[in-house]
């Protein structure tokens, strides 16, 4: 089992067992630092699917993090719920759509730029979840009920 | 015979094209049109208003971000669209073996 799921080689195990968390810890920095230098949540949402596919790919059907179709599905719709609750909770709190500068972050933060830092940031993570989850969910229905599934389902 | 009307049509439509392009404004020129709109505030004022030190990520996330919100539904529509299309093999398969 463990040599017929995934493409079994020694290598491309090591490999993927190096390359995987520091792909996972660079999405996040390219998230996170998109404030200051080129990134965001469409490049670290990609490069965080990255990581997830190629493990996938290496590991064969087992799929990381449990990441099954439903609960990719749920994280694909965190996405823009994060991102309009965002704008909705400005629209609360007396603002506009989307005007992170309204966002009830007062009593923590003074300056109304760092507050829209904080809302852009949210937005961002929201971002990052879409786009993550829809590149993930393509992979798993592109992947899903080829020939790997017939042989598991004649298995069981 | 369509095509060669197409094709012939394309010819003016060309020379149309190349004959109003010479009136575009040069690529960066700060007198365009393009550059005293709002991108004199967004170089100016972007980095201490929004926050952000990129401007980029300011323009996108936080000027625009109604755009950037429908960005993200284009994407997750895209997704629903294609588990529509691929996502429902293994299931129907299952359903044919049922019927059998």
């Amino acid at each position: 089992m463990t040599s017929q799921s995934g493409f079994g080689s020694l290598v491309l195990g090591a490999a993927c067992r190096l390359l995987a968390p520091f792909m996972i810890l660079f999405a996040v920095y390219v998230v996170v630092h998109g404030h200051d230098s080129p990134g965001g949540g469409f490049q670290g949402g990609v490069i965080l699917a990255a990581a997830l596919i190629l493990i996938r790919l290496v590991r064969g059907q087992r799929i990381p993090f449990g990441a099954s179709r439903p609960r990719l599905l749920s994280v694909l719709c965190a996405g823009p719920i994060i991102y309009t609750g965002v704008g909705i909770l400005a629209v609360l709190s007396g603002g506009k759509f989307l005007d992170y500068g309204a966002l009830p972050l007062g009593f923590f933060i003074e300056a109304s730029s760092q507050i829209r830092a904080v809302g852009t940031l949210v937005i961002e993570v929201g971002v990052t979840l879409g786009v993550a989850g829809a590149m993930l969910l393509i992979f798993e229905a592109l992947s899903s009920g080829g020939p790997e599934d017939d042989a598991a389902m004649e298995d069981a | 015979m369509i095509v060669r009307v197409g094709a012939l049509m394309l010819i003016p439509a060309g020379v149309f094209l190349f004959y109003a392009a010479q009136d575009l404004a040069p690529v960066g020129l700060p007198t365009s049109p393009a550059s005293t709109h709002v991108a004199p505030r967004y170089i100016e004022q972007g980095p201490s208003e929004t926050g952000a030190a990129n401007m980029v990520t300011g323009v996108l996330a936080d000027y625009r971000g109604y755009d950037t919100l429908g960005e993200l539904f284009v994407i997750v529509t895209a997704a629903f669209a294609c588990l529509l299309v691929l996502g429902n093999r293994q299931s129907e398969r299952e359903g044919n073996t049922e019927k059998q």
